[in-house]
């Protein structure tokens, strides 16, 4: 796992991949952050609502060559048939993926140091959303590698990442012209986003990160799934 | 002690069998020869038996491990090249082998070995290139090398020698001759002079079934088959009037002169008995000397092309009745 990982890591930062990633966030978080300055508040929140957008465009970035680049280039061969078990090969590449969505929220912890300098916002607060923040990104990004996974076109797998994400992102919106209440509860279930608004104002339940978690979990689970059933077929 | 032993492999693509119920085994430190037609199922079995793909019948196992059950073990005593050796462009070819060597989890020392496997297939002026930027021969090579990380015990290779020049050719096959010594090699090719060049024993595979399976020696037939070329001094009525006293001779054919004052002659002896003594005492009492003989050896292209169509005859014969069923059914609505 540690070899994929490694070699996963390099790779979007030996091509641009890494730095179109990078780039955008950093770039909109300090546009926030200045806005957020202008209307006197230092609520960090006000930052990461806007960005959680930011993820419909730049994680089918991340995730879209994961394993559609493998199975093109004919690379998955090696994968496969050296010693190692598909789900390793799956937990490298979105621990990869999941690594530089990290080294931004690192580079982007500029801002809450500038705050904290400046200023006493809550530090708890703060900490409570960066949970959140990586919580929900993980399943986005377990997406886009499931979604990786399914098509040997990095170009079909963007596109389909990008669609996935934009139900996830809409579909608490749905609720309101739903009267069905099983259909509610089904929108619930899928409703990524909803969930994080407890993150923003500071509260950390076992339930939401069991939430995440588990749909981190299926997703990369049926990437494994996915793997093993083509070579049955 | 064989260490790669197929039985009953079977692959089945939509209603297409690819492979169908072949069965071998390779002994330790013999290099096979895999050899048959396109699309006769050489890539579909070594994927099978490498576990890139599942079989839907049968068992492959190698150095005593099953490769379905015990993937892993099995999989560190292989290495493997596959039609399209798997390389990563991005990377220089010592980042993309340190990557191999990671990702098998090989225990020995990393430089050194390092070093060694660069060294065997001659990679070392190149090691701090892009992959992208080799020519494909040296492309084949880092593919080569990749599957010998980790000194397996098993080196299964597909077409290793595919899209090289004459001399690279050469040089890949004295490679490969040269690790034969102490590992077991699977070599799949379509070039029949390759098998010749390399390999100990052949399996000729059409149509995903076994057509033939044995040495080169035995499937070419000794030298003594019984038929040679001789070239003799003199002109062709006295080479034949001398030829006509012995009586096992089946045939003498007049080949021409390529040579001045003699003639070539294609002797064949009757049950390919061995009549080379005889026809050179025949000649020396003649005071006519014979200037060369050569035996004539059926090569490998001989077998491959006469294997491969007595199974395509076979095939044929084993559809005929489908076919004379349905003329029958035809003929028996225009009643």
């Amino acid at each position: 796992m540690y070899a994929i990982f490694k070699k996963e890591l390099r790779n979007y930062f030996l091509t641009p991949i890494g730095y179109v990633f990078m780039a955008p966030f950093i770039a909109f978080t300090a546009i926030y952050f200045v806005m957020m300055l202008n209307y006197q508040t230092v609520a960090m929140s006000y930052i990461f609502t806007s960005i959680n957008t930011l993820c419909l465009f730049i994680v089918p970035v991340l995730t879209m060559q994961l394993f559609a680049e493998e199975r093109n280039k004919k690379t998955e061969q090696l994968l496969i048939t050296a010693p190692v078990n598909v789900s390793s090969i799956v937990l490298g590449k979105f621990f990869a993926a999941l690594g530089v969505f990290l080294i931004t929220l690192v580079v982007s912890l500029i801002f809450p140091i500038i705050l904290f300098a400046m200023s006493t916002p809550s530090l708890s607060e703060t900490i409570t959303l960066y949970v959140g923040l990586i919580l929900l990104w993980a399943s986005f990004i377990s997406v886009g590698v499931f979604i990786s996974s399914l098509t040997e076109s990095q170009v079909i797998s963007a596109i389909l990442t990008f669609a996935v994400l934009f139900v996830l992102y809409s579909v608490d919106s749905w609720t309101m012209s739903i009267t069905s209440s099983f259909a509610k509860n089904i929108i619930n279930i899928l409703a990524v986003f909803t969930r994080y608004s407890d993150f923003e104002i500071g509260l950390i339940s076992l339930s939401n990160g069991i939430y995440y978690l588990s749909f981190t979990f299926i997703f990369l689970f049926l990437t494994v799934r996915n793997i093993e059933k083509r070579r049955y077929s | 002690m064989n260490v790669i032993e197929i039985e009953g492999l079977t692959k089945i693509y939509g209603n297409k069998k690819a492979v169908n119920n072949i069965s071998f085994s390779v002994q330790k430190g013999e290099i096979l020869g895999f050899l048959g037609p396109n699309g006769a199922g050489k890539s579909t079995t070594m994927n099978m038996l490498t576990g890139y793909i599942s079989a839907d019948g049968g068992s492959a196992s190698v150095c005593g491990y099953n490769i379905l059950s015990q993937p892993n073990e099995a999989k560190q005593k292989i290495g493997y090249l596959p039609e399209q050796p798997p390389l990563y462009f991005d990377m220089t070819v010592t980042e993309y082998l340190n990557f191999v060597y990671n990702l098998k989890k090989v225990t020995i020392d990393r430089k050194s070995h390092l070093i060694e496997v660069m060294k065997t297939v001659g990679l070392t002026e190149v090691k701090d290139r892009l992959i992208k930027n080799l020519s494909k021969g040296y492309k084949q090579r880092v593919g080569l090398a990749q599957a010998l990380v980790g000194n397996p015990e098993v080196l299964i290779l597909d077409e290793p020698t595919v899209g090289l020049d004459p001399v690279q050719i050469i040089e890949i096959r004295n490679v490969i001759k040269k690790l034969g010594k102490n590992r077991t090699i699977i070599l799949s090719t379509h070039i029949l002079q390759e098998v010749t060049a390399v390999c100990d024993r052949v399996v000729i595979i059409n149509r995903g079934k076994i057509a033939a399976s044995d040495t080169i020696q035995n499937l070419s037939g000794s030298s003594a088959s019984g038929r040679f070329v001789l070239r003799v001094k003199g002109d062709e009525f006295q080479a034949k009037n001398i030829l006509s006293e012995i009586a096992e001779i089946k045939s003498a054919e007049v080949l021409g002169i390529r040579e001045k004052g003699s003639v070539d002659i294609i002797v064949e002896a009757r049950d390919g008995a061995d009549i080379r003594e005889k026809v050179f005492n025949a000649f020396a009492e003649k005071n006519t000397p014979i200037i060369m003989n050569k035996p004539m050896e059926k090569t490998i292209e001989d077998v491959f092309v006469k294997v491969i169509g007595d199974t395509e005859a076979e095939q044929e014969t084993e559809e005929m009745p489908v076919k004379r069923s349905l003329m029958e059914k035809l003929l028996r609505k225009g009643e």
